[in-house]
């Protein structure tokens, strides 16, 4: 796939819930890959996890619907689906570490070419570090998507040959969807690029050292 | 037997300096506000705390931290928009932080309970929350060793009980509760209601009443807002 400009977090969104097999079970991290939830119909058929204990999650409250005993991961009211279950902290990051998940989609500072994620610690050592189940998360779908911007505000590629941030998890990202293209991500560190948007397959070989496979015909 | 205390005063009056107490709730869900309101005023100090996050705005946790009587505090998330009683606990090196993963936390209380060693997970290999720890390659995956996080007490909050101690809970507040409650020497539950031996359905109880020791009633909102389902239910 190729687009001459680069894509919104919406669209992007889009593209992410259309890679959403029908009938997955899927967690969506806070931030960015909440946008996702938009963007699944009935047609999909998702049942969304969040860590926090709950399989079947609906939609965010609205103010009349607001419970304190039905949260998200991200500490926010939300509804309850019909089928819905509730689970104790240790059986629902068994479904996650268990590898039951089909799809975990998370934000990211860094993402290395074999599939290393940097989303928990910026590194800098005044700041006072908190994780949740970010490491969870990291390695526990059987497919784990990376949603975030291809570069930095100063220019910088965050899909890196490796990592400079601190660690979240290692080789367990799969595939990496940016504002200026979608990566598959392979142990071997040659990466697939399957779209570019505003971006040519020259251009993005000339900022990274990474080896990049054109497929973005396929 | 589990006992039942008349106030929340009563139910946490034997917890002692020095205690690790493990407390239920993630945010403001399933956390048992009452009764750690109740060890601030009992005045226990010297704590190690065990909780999800380090305190949320000025109570309960929070403000046992602002007290300086929590030395530490094991938890996955800390840093929030209002957790500024640990942040500054924290920057004076006045409460030691140990950062465990959320699932991590959560097997590590289970591992207590189920009388576990130690165990291996993938969690966290290769990043410097595993610094220092034992690894091992089991069938090509890398795991880290983790060992379990046992309590003197755990605090803890369900929605209903009956007399003789089983629990049942509330939607996402379920959380912590049901492994914590097995971790600890001690369990004390604040429950929205007690009721009547054999009114709760055998088939529905989560946490049995082997775990329960102490339980005091306390309404709470999730009383009122479970009858407004209820009442929603019924239209």
């Amino acid at each position: 796939m190729l687009r001459s400009e680069k894509v919104d977090r919406n669209t992007l969104a889009q593209l992410v819930a259309d890679d959403i097999e029908a009938g997955s079970f899927v967690n969506l991290g806070i931030g960015q890959p909440t946008l996702v939830s938009n963007y699944l119909t009935s047609e999909h058929d998702v049942t969304l996890h969040t860590e926090n204990g709950m399989l079947g999650m609906g939609r965010a409250a609205e103010e009349s619907e607001v419970d304190i005993d039905l949260i998200n991961a991200g500490k926010v009211p939300v509804t309850e689906t019909p089928g819905a279950a509730f689970f104790h902290q240790a059986d629902s990051f068994a479904i996650m570490r268990g590898g039951h998940l089909d799809v975990c989609v998370l934000g990211a500072f860094q993402v290395s070419a074999t599939g290393d994620l940097a989303n928990w610690h910026t590194g800098a050592e005044d700041a006072i570090p908190a994780v949740g189940g970010a490491m969870d998360l990291a390695i526990g779908a059987k497919r784990v998507y990376v949603m975030m911007n291809l570069f930095t505000r100063d220019g910088d590629i965050k899909l890196v040959p490796e990592a400079t941030y601190p660690l979240t998890g290692v080789g367990c990202v799969s595939r990496l969807y940016t504002d200026h293209g979608i990566f598959e991500l392979s142990d071997s560190g040659t990466v697939e690029v399957l779209a570019l948007f505003g971006l040519s397959f020259e251009e993005l070989s000339s900022k990274s050292d990474i080896h990049f496979v054109d497929a973005t015909s396929k | 037997m589990t006992k039942i205390a008349d106030t929340a005063a009563d139910a946490v009056a034997n917890i002692s300096d020095g205690s690790t107490v493990l407390m239920g709730g993630f945010g403001d869900a399933g956390q048992p506000m009452e009764l750690i309101e109740a060890l601030l005023e009992s005045g226990a100090k010297d704590l190690t705390v065990v909780n999800n996050n380090a305190g949320q705005a000025d109570a309960g946790l929070a403000l046992l931290i602002k007290e300086r009587r929590v030395n530490k505090i094991i938890c996955s998330f800390p840093r929030q928009s209002d957790s500024w009683h640990f942040d500054e606990a924290y920057r004076a090196g006045e409460i030691e932080l140990e950062l465990v993963p959320q699932g991590n936390l959560a097997e590590r209380l289970r591992a207590a309970g189920a009388g576990i060693g130690a165990f291996f997970t993938p969690t966290g290999y290769g990043t410097r929350l595993a610094e220092g720890k034992e690894v091992r390659e089991i069938n090509g995956r890398n795991y880290v060793l983790e060992y379990p996080i046992h309590g003197d007490v755990a605090l803890i909050k369900a929605f209903q009980a009956d007399e003789k101690g089983n629990l049942v809970y509330r939607k996402t507040a379920r959380n912590f509760g049901p492994v914590m409650a097995t971790a600890a020497k001690q369990t004390i539950a604040q429950v929205e209601e007690i009721l009547p031996t054999g009114t709760l359905d055998p088939e529905n109880i989560v946490t049995t009443s082997i775990y329960t020791d102490v339980m005091v009633a306390i309404q709470t909102q999730s009383t009122e807002l479970a009858a407004r389902e209820r009442a929603q239910g019924a239209k």
